[in-house]
């Protein structure tokens, strides 16, 4: 795509003047907005962005280059993105590409001559149930094969939602029971019950109520909630200046759990923050939901408007005088690291995805440098059914150590790859068995926790899933993600689309995950496909490992290395010099 | 007063002011942690962690941005600590060119580092800039620890020119949509070039003397508009 000589600005006028006279913060909302408009942000949009919001243009071209979904070169308004990682590669999504990439004659990252389209690999969409998966514009399509390409470009391929199993159904209890656009079925099965009970307590009820839950966070931290909102609630400061910040910016590669309620039940999503504000006492609500989720955001939006226009969102809630508590929906624009809490308030306020030195921590300088408490979807529908069917009840599913229930997001070589909600307590086999098994002849291994977690052989398949046996065992149960690899699977391919997935998603902050990423993903690039492992691979990757896991600023960096060196361990074979070439299966 | 704390480094005991870091509270008795990327008048941002320390935690704490707390054990030269420190130092010797900065130079040594050890692997290559009278930007030896950028913006200068250019290994410094300095908000203060590290950002005058141009070739060539300049404020 050749680009044009003159911008035509006048349809982004109308856009610019509805964000007159806000400030930096609007910056990511304006910049998916104006560049809706021709696709990409050409210097002239870029000129009166900066004008519009009084900020430097160094400083939103830095930000421009830091997401991946804003395009300052010239890219069609409608993007394929076709997923490249694990589940999607094992279900056979190189293949997809080769077939979608046939048919548009385009290479990735390249836009056709006409400018109507352009084509991406990208990495994990978060619909591994429906590997493999892409997106066509914002049209979700999942479980593709070659022959569905025709009509997966030509945006008529039906777009599949959430698979959910297991149960008792606690906090997805209402997913695929309602229509996730209509309030009143919301209110119909139970909808803003918790809220208006959590309402009949005071705050410090709820707090005590949450804290005798033992709800711990589930995006992978594992901070107590109850804590963690006390603490924000006792931090100086009115509650025009406090904030709750639901983390939707689910991005690592195998987890998928919080789009299921988000497509399901966004509506319990909604109730879950305005609880959330109404015990720590803070008026603002933020959704910070990942630029890949396109009918999260949408479902989303609907639920908000319609929560707003019943006055379950507003002023003077549910009729309490001087409860008052809105919610903003922000979506990111292609970067894992705004999962990491604090860069996720810079994006919000509108800079690169830089994450914070701590301390300071959120609960008393958060977005904004304002008291704020920010949990993971899933911990917030947790506070919400604690409520809901109290203590006693919670404590009755999971084991004592680790009650109530967990979203595992089970996928790869298993029959039903899917959301399993489920008590704490089950092992692994359990689990697998009840997604219907291995598809192969044999479990070959199993990454446990995420693309930061570890690799488990056949042998700890009995390890059953709870905060205490994660922690005695030292595996992190991290965002849920059992991703299941059969005998066919050579696991080197794995370990570099892991490696590949921290390289492109470093934010480059701090050196040793900024080099270290790099230098990780070419030595087992290296292994992989250029002559096999030499006799200090070994070495050089540990000594990367252990530099990015004890010096890097945040927990990307952190656990990057984690699966690799969880691998170099449990299969020594895989980076042997004698095992030069050919495909490996370790025992 | 302010409140004082007592802590140990390398077993030495040690009084400081609450809200020291950890790398001054161990300056102050002699002990030094090695730096990169810190400037004493600069915010710290604890970018190149090779001032991380043994702090009796599961990871390390990076000296220049942890506050002394009563009772820390700071130890600042365990095995694992100079183990990080020579791997990050090898990682950079790797991506890019330091051999106009004398102190990685130094550091490579103490630290037993091996600037070939990650050779052939990817570099951070991008053109030299030699696009205004004042200074030439090589970002080739460019170690990214955002001194110029922060002077350029509240560390000093409120201007604004410079920021970055892409994410993670491929971050460079850049300008708006790649613009030459004459053409951004620069006002050519040179702070920048003073606080850069590796000679990334290089006076064009010493760049030009250090190529063996004639001082009188160099002064036509950097005094653009100067003399004019100066007989009009004379009138």
């Amino acid at each position: 795509m050749v680009q044009p000589a003159t911008i035509d600005m006048t349809s982004v006028e109308p856009v610019l003047a509805r964000y007159r006279g806000r400030g930096r913060d609007a910056l990511l909302p304006l910049l998916h907005e104006v560049q809706a408009v021709h696709g990409w942000l050409p210097r002239e949009v870029l000129e009166a962005v900066g004008h519009t919001l009084r900020v430097p243009l160094s400083d939103i071209h830095g930000v421009v280059e830091f997401y991946s979904m804003f395009y300052n070169e010239p890219t069609a308004r409608r993007v394929i993105r076709v997923c490249f990682d694990p589940a999607c590669h094992m279900a056979g999504s190189p293949a997809v590409r080769l077939a979608i990439e046939e048919r548009l004659g385009l290479r990735p990252g390249e836009t056709s001559e006409d400018g109507s389209i352009s084509y991406e690999t990208v990495p994990c969409l978060g619909m591994c149930e429906h590997a493999p998966n892409a997106l066509n514009g914002d049209r979700l399509a999942g479980d593709l094969t070659p022959a569905d390409v025709d009509a997966f470009l030509a945006g008529v391929f039906p777009e599949p939602e959430p698979k959910i199993y297991g149960g008792p159904l606690i906090k997805l209890a209402r997913a695929g029971k309602v229509n996730p656009l209509s309030l009143a079925d919301f209110e119909k099965y139970g909808g803003y019950k918790g809220l208006r009970k959590a309402m009949t307590m005071t705050p410090e009820e709820v707090l005590a109520t949450l804290k005798g839950s033992d709800v711990l966070g589930r995006g992978g931290a594992m901070f107590p909630v109850g804590l963690k909102w006390e603490m924000t609630r006792n931090a100086p400061g009115h509650p025009a200046e406090k904030h709750v910040i639901a983390n939707a910016d689910e991005s690592e590669p195998g987890t998928f759990k919080d789009r299921a309620l988000m497509e399901q039940d966004p509506f319990g999503l909604i109730e879950a923050l305005t609880m959330a504000g109404y015990t720590i006492g803070a008026e603002n609500g933020w959704i910070f939901l990942r630029g890949e989720y396109p009918r999260c955001y949408a479902r989303l939006k609907n639920a908000i408007d319609k929560a707003r226009a019943a006055g379950y969102l507003g002023r003077n809630i549910l009729g309490r005088k001087g409860f008052n508590f809105d919610i903003q929906l922000r979506l990111g624009a292609g970067a894992y690291i705004c999962g990491e809490e604090t860069a996720l308030f810079e994006a919000i306020e509108g800079k690169r995805g830089f994450p914070r030195i701590k301390p300071p921590f959120p609960t008393t300088h958060g977005l904004f440098q304002q008291p704020t408490a920010i949990n993971n979807v899933e911990t917030l529908a947790a506070t919400l059914s604690v409520i809901n069917i109290g203590v006693e009840q919670w404590h009755k599913l999971g084991t004592p150590g680790s009650p109530g229930t967990k979203w595992f997001c089970v996928s790869g070589r298993v029959l039903r790859p899917g959301v399993y909600e489920v008590p704490f307590g089950l092992t692994v086999r359990q689990l697998i068995q009840m997604a219907g098994g291995v598809i192969g002849n044999e479990i070959q291994a199993v990454l446990l926790g995420g693309a930061a977690g570890v690799f488990i052989g056949p042998r700890r398949l009995d390890t059953p899933l709870t905060y205490e046996d994660a922690k005695a065992q030292g595996f992190p149960l991290g965002s849920g993600v059992i991703m299941v690899f059969d005998e066919a699977v050579d696991l080197r391919d794995i370990m570099y689309m892991l490696a590949r997935f921290f390289a492109h998603e470093s934010c480059g902050k701090c050196y040793p995950c900024q080099i270290g990423t790099q230098r990780q993903l070419e030595i087992i690039e290296r292994i992989l496909r250029y002559g096999g492992p030499r006799p200090d691979d070994v070495i050089a990757l540990r000594d990367i490992g252990h530099t990015m896991t004890q010096t890097s600023l945040c927990g990307l960096g952190q656990t990057a290395a984690s699966a690799v060196l969880s691998a170099i361990d449990r299969w020594p074979e895989l980076f042997a010099p004698e095992a030069a070439n050919g495909r490996i299966r370790v025992r | 007063m302010t409140e004082l704390v007592t802590l140990t480094i390398d077993g030495h005991e040690v009084t400081v002011p609450a809200g020291t870091t950890v790398l001054n509270a161990a300056a102050s008795i002699g002990i030094t942690i090695p730096v990169v990327c810190y400037h004493p008048h600069l915010t710290a941002n604890g970018l190149c962690r090779v001032c991380s320390v043994d702090v009796g935690r599961r990871l390390q704490a990076a000296a220049c941005v942890t506050l002394v707390a009563p009772g820390m054990v700071v130890n600042t030269q365990t095995k694992d600590v100079r183990l990080a420190r020579r791997t990050i130092l090898e990682m950079l010797a790797s991506a890019v060119d330091l051999s106009e900065a004398p102190h990685l130079q130094d550091l490579l040594l103490e630290y037993d580092a091996d600037p070939e050890r990650f050779a052939g692997f990817e570099q951070r290559h991008t053109p030299v800039y030699d696009d205004n009278p004042f200074y030439i930007r090589d970002y080739n030896k460019c170690i990214n620890c955002w001194r110029c950028v922060q002077v350029c913006a509240e560390d000093a200068q409120y201007t604004f020119a410079l920021n970055f250019d892409g994410r993670g290994f491929h971050t460079t410094i850049g300008t708006f949509m790649g613009d030459g300095m004459p053409d951004t908000t620069c006002v050519f203060c040179g702070q920048c070039v003073g606080v850069c590290p590796t000679n990334a950002l290089k006076p064009k005058r010493q760049a030009m003397l250090e190529e063996g141009y004639d001082p009188d070739d160099i002064f036509r060539q950097t005094r653009r508009g100067g003399k004019k300049k100066r007989a009009l404020v004379g009138e």
